[in-house]
């Protein structure tokens, strides 16, 4: 169990970049999980740590110490692969034999044939066996041992793929998309086993994934990535709750957060044709720029009758109801808004959509946005105007953080 | 599925429409037919036809025959000739086909563990392939003549024993499988590369990780098992080409001397159109058939062994 | 092989250079010793390969006094080259030797696609009875090695007084069983959704085998054809026994009368119409490499 620390890492393949000065660490026992879009870097950042790639600059730290220097083999890391890269060749057994020995036969005790019968190897090869069945056990493996790779599941081969992995003990655990390859249904499965795994290891786990679900529910920290730099680095409910910079904000949640353009005007800004109560500064008192990104997550609208006023507080958007989309739980209601391309997604319990037709002129309220800039950087320091706030930390009215 | 077909019209029919199937059959028919009226005729008709030839005594251009059953085969069992051939055929696919197959495997792992003038190494191993094989065995039988040529020039120098080596009853066959071998390596080398490419990347990376990152373990645990099925195919063609041998033998040494380097095609070409025995001739092409379908047949069984690769 | 003790920001090679990881997959610089001994080995080897043709252009330009001189040099003290190949061209017509070549492979490649395309197609992607059965046949065929068929075909030919001439040259060959097997197999890669199409517009089946299924599996076919040049090109054993006349020989076959003609002591022009026989394929390959190995491995990946 190790701590994991890179710094300063710049890779480029060729004339292409593909990290740009990426640091952050990743405590002991802890599961970070490095999440982004496709060629965000994340893999190669894995496939660096692991030493199967060198990077152009920046330095890498298990526990403490640079191994820069040294092979995978040495780094005490073991690595489940995206397609689990098993031995087709080899029964489960020996696949998950052959880490151990490696490590623990001499060479002479590894040739072919000649080798069992070199002195000591029998000892040897009967405490590998040992600590082969005792991983597998646990993972179910243990009726599967004599089969080889061709004649599992995909989940089963996955579970053989971890097994070779924790045999070992090694000090870190390193996931590329180990889901990936696996049914909607097995993933959900798979996705708790690998948590409670690593709750019951205590092991440090990084984990690779492009899909936001896995990063948010088995995750102690999330990593997300983007174009080669680590956009924000924080528990789970932070990076929704309070999102670094826009693109974090789009990336994460389902379904998306609506993004709506305002300038500020006399002291509040302007969402279309609406004036919304609320005016953003640049901290410390000054004010802030002309043209804003407010962010409103989906299940902060309250859907209210076309033409129903504002109450204090809240800022209003008007529009046709465009689709509606039933979840069961909840409804999806796109409302098409003049002056904002796309529809405005509200998620609202069904009772609040019930009896809503294409084209009924609605009104969305809310009384929560995040702020950002043109560049999308966050903005914090926001101040809604009117009366006593709902769950916001501060008293009503004055300055606020939202 | 109610397409209506419009049915070419290579001789004077007209396009009808007809219902789904039947139509289908038509055309399977005016497409595959001529194909497979050929392959009859001039592949499966005369192989059959050997087989059935070689049950008579029929001379070329004898007016009648008799059927004598396996009369020929019984010859070929008391024929030294024959014998002598068959060993000589064996011991040529022994000789080059190891040899040839190693070779190729080396250089193509050799290619393939660096990154510098690949295509360059990749090109001129393949060259022999390429080549008329007549051609470069003139050029090779001066290399082996006997004073001026490079072999024992070379080996001359060195103080390694020289002999005449198409001459020499003890050397003409390995001479003549050198040359095989010559033109084999970049064959086989091609294939062999094919099959490294096929092997996925990530095997190897979990090796590192598994601890095994040196050459020769990332050989034995990944590159050998994974080169199981191409090196299979790899040795039946060359196997089965070998066998074929016939070109240098006919221009070369005419099987000498003294049937030193006589293999079974030559035997058989000699038999049948020198000495116009057609059907002793056919009993030897039945022989040669047979070790051909041994070798395939061979080569099935351990494929399916293999089958458990995903 | 020493591990590669890589210091913390070396530069790996760029993604382009990639080498193929049955190599070491350990990033960093790689021990001189190893590249050396790498560039040494195959070095060698491509030596001997090339070492031949060497052999056959040098002598091609030497006089007869250098050619049995003791000792070798490359290049010749005296340059010869004119007279031995205008005497190689002269003894025999190896122009037409040459042409023959291109004639008879061509004949052949031409017959040899009409006929399979149509048939793998068939094969692939129509549903009709006797389909397994042709198939089945078609496999069957593949074991037969081409010297078998020899004794039958040279019998027919001669009742059919062929023999001697382009047709018994071109004839046997018309089929190509292989051809059938390798197109069959890139056939059945072509979606069937493309075909629907295009018989919902009306093409005929031999339409589709020639606009729709042919531009789609080109590259098999241009390895067929590859493949399917150098064996005619290079093919003896067929060419000696049906062929006695000098102006219908293939290279191989040309080769040998020219030997026979020398007597093979006339070394010089011998390995001048060696350089000219052989020197077609070879610089078709040095042109085309790719498509020739490419497909090479495209056909053993059958």
């Amino acid at each position: 169990m190790a701590a994991v620390t890179v710094a300063g890492l710049h890779k480029s393949f060729g004339a292409t970049p593909v990290l740009r000065d990426v640091s952050l660490s990743v405590r002991d026992g802890e599961f970070l999980t490095l999440v982004g879009p496709s060629g965000c870097g994340k893999t190669t950042l894995l496939r660096i740590v692991a030493g199967l790639d060198h990077a152009d600059a920046g330095s890498v730290l298990i526990d403490g110490h640079a191994v820069d220097a040294l092979p995978p083999k040495r780094r005490d890391v073991a690595m489940v692969f995206q397609s689990y890269a098993l031995y087709p060749y080899m029964t489960v057994r020996e696949n998950m034999a052959l880490p151990l020995a490696m490590r623990r036969l001499t060479r002479w005790q590894r040739l072919p044939l000649v080798g069992r019968l070199w002195p000591g190897s029998r000892l040897a090869r009967a405490a590998i066996d040992a600590r082969v069945e005792a991983t597998a056990a646990p993972l179910g493996l243990a009726p599967l041992l004599a089969r080889r790779p061709a004649q599992l599941s995909g989940g089963q081969r996955q579970r053989v793929a971890l097994g070779r992995a924790m045999v070992r003990e090694p000090k870190v655990f390193l996931m590329d998309e180990p889901l990936s390859n696996l049914d909607a249904k097995l993933r959900m499965a798979t996705r708790s086993e690998i948590a409670q795994l690593h709750r019951s290891l205590g092991a440090t786990f990084v984990y690779v994934t492009h899909d936001q679900v896995e990063a948010m529910t088995m995750s102690d920290r999330v990593a997300l990535m983007m174009d080669g730099r680590v956009l924000q680095l924080a528990a789970p409910q932070e990076i929704y709750d309070d999102p670094a910079e826009l693109r974090v904000a789009e990336f994460i949640g389902t379904p998306k957060i609506n993004v709506l353009q305002a300038r500020r005007m006399d002291g509040a800004l302007r969402v279309g044709t609406q004036r919304w109560p609320l005016d953003v500064g640049a901290g410390q008192g000054r004010p802030g720029p002309a043209a804003v990104q407010l962010a409103v997550r989906p299940e902060w609208w309250a859907m209210r009758e076309a033409g129903a006023p504002a109450q204090p507080g809240e800022a209003l958007l008007e529009g046709q109801v465009a689709h509606q989309e039933p979840l069961g739980s909840e409804t999806l209601v796109h409302v098409q808004v003049p002056g904002q391309e796309a529809p405005v997604v509200a998620k609202v319990p069904p009772a609040e959509a019930r009896g809503l037709a294409i084209g009924q002129p609605v009104v969305l309220a809310t009384r929560r946005a995040l702020a950002f800039d043109e560049q999308g950087m966050r903005l914090r320091d926001v101040r809604w105007f009117g009366e006593r706030r709902f769950g916001v930390v501060g008293g009503p009215g004055g300055a606020l953080h939202v | 599925m109610s397409d209506a077909l419009a049915l070419p019209a290579p001789v004077a029919a007209r396009a009808r429409r007809h219902p789904g199937a039947r139509a289908e059959q038509w055309a399977a028919w005016t497409l595959a037919g001529p194909a497979m009226m050929l392959m009859w005729l001039m592949l499966l008709g005369p192989a059959v036809a050997v087989i059935v030839l070689s049950l008579t005594d029929w001379t070329f251009g004898a007016p009648a025959f008799e059927w004598i059953g396996l009369g020929n085969y019984a010859e070929l069992w008391r024929d030294r000739v024959f014998w002598q051939s068959l060993r000589n055929t064996l011991a040529y696919v022994a000789f080059t086909v190891p040899t040839s197959v190693f070779l190729g495997l080396g250089v193509a792992l050799l290619i393939e563990a660096g990154s510098s003038l690949k295509g360059l190494y990749r090109a001129l191993f393949f060259l022999p392939v390429t080549s008329t094989l007549l051609a470069m065995a003139l050029v090779f039988q001066f290399a082996f003549h006997p004073t001026v040529g490079l072999v024992n020039q070379a080996f001359g120098f060195v103080g390694l024993p020289t002999t005449d080596w198409l001459k020499n009853p003890a050397t003409a066959l390995y001479a003549l499988g050198v040359i095989g071998i010559w033109q084999a390596v970049g064959l086989n080398m091609v294939l062999f590369l094919a099959g490294l490419k096929a092997i996925p990347k990530d095997l190897y990376e979990a090796a590192a990780i598994d601890g095994a990152d040196s050459a020769w373990e990332r050989f034995r645990r990944v590159t050998w098992p994974m080169l199981g099925p191409a090196l299979v195919f790899v040795v039946t063609i060359t196997a089965i080409r070998s066998f074929q041998v016939f070109d240098t033998v006919a221009v070369l040494t005419e099987g000498g001397p003294n049937k030193a380097s006589s293999v079974l095609l030559y035997q058989m070409v000699q038999e049948g159109f020198s000495f116009l025995r057609s059907a002793y001739a056919a009993a030897l092409t039945c022989v040669f058939l047979a070790f051909v379908l041994l070798l395939t047949w061979a080569q099935t069984q351990l494929l399916d062994k293999r089958a458990h690769y995903a | 092989m020493p591990e590669a003790d890589a210091a913390v920001a070396a530069p790996p090679s760029p993604m382009q250079g990639r080498r193929s990881p049955a190599a070491h997959p350990v990033p960093g610089s790689r021990p001189l010793a190893w590249r050396v001994l790498r560039h040494a080995l195959l070095g060698s080897g491509a030596l001997l390969m090339v070492l031949p043709f060497v052999l056959m252009i040098s002598i091609s330009l030497k006089p007869p006094g250098e050619i049995f001189a003791p000792g070798f040099r490359l290049l010749p003290e005296q340059w010869h080259a004119l007279e031995n190949y205008r005497l190689a061209f002269q003894k025999q017509p190896l122009g037409r030797f040459l042409l023959n070549g291109v004639f008879v492979t061509f004949c052949i490649f031409a017959a040899q696609a009409l006929f399979a395309l149509p048939c793998a197609y068939a094969l692939a992607k129509l549903r009709w009875r006797g389909r397994e059965a042709s198939f089945l046949f078609v496999l069957l065929a593949l074991l037969v090695p081409p010297q078998v068929p020899a004794i039958p075909l040279y019998i027919g030919l001669w009742k059919l007084q062929l023999l001697d001439s382009y047709a018994a040259l071109i004839l046997p060959s018309t089929i190509s069983v292989f051809g059938i097997f390798l197109m069959r197999q890139f056939f059945k890669t072509v979606p069937d959704d493309l075909l629907h199409a295009a018989r919902l517009d009306g093409m005929s089946e031999l339409g589709i085998v020639w606009r729709v299924m042919l531009p789609t599996a080109l590259p098999a076919l241009v390895a067929f054809g590859l493949l399917s040049l150098v064996w005619n090109w290079n093919d003896f054993f067929w060419p000696l026994l049906v062929i006695q006349t000098e102006t219908l020989a293939t290279p191989p076959l040309g080769v040998v009368f020219f030997s026979n003609a020398e007597a093979g002591t006339n070394y010089g022009p011998l390995m001048a119409a060696a350089t000219v026989i052989t020197a077609p394929l070879v610089i078709a390959f040095l042109l085309a490499q790719r498509w020739f190995i490419d497909g090479v491995t495209m056909t053993a990946v059958k």
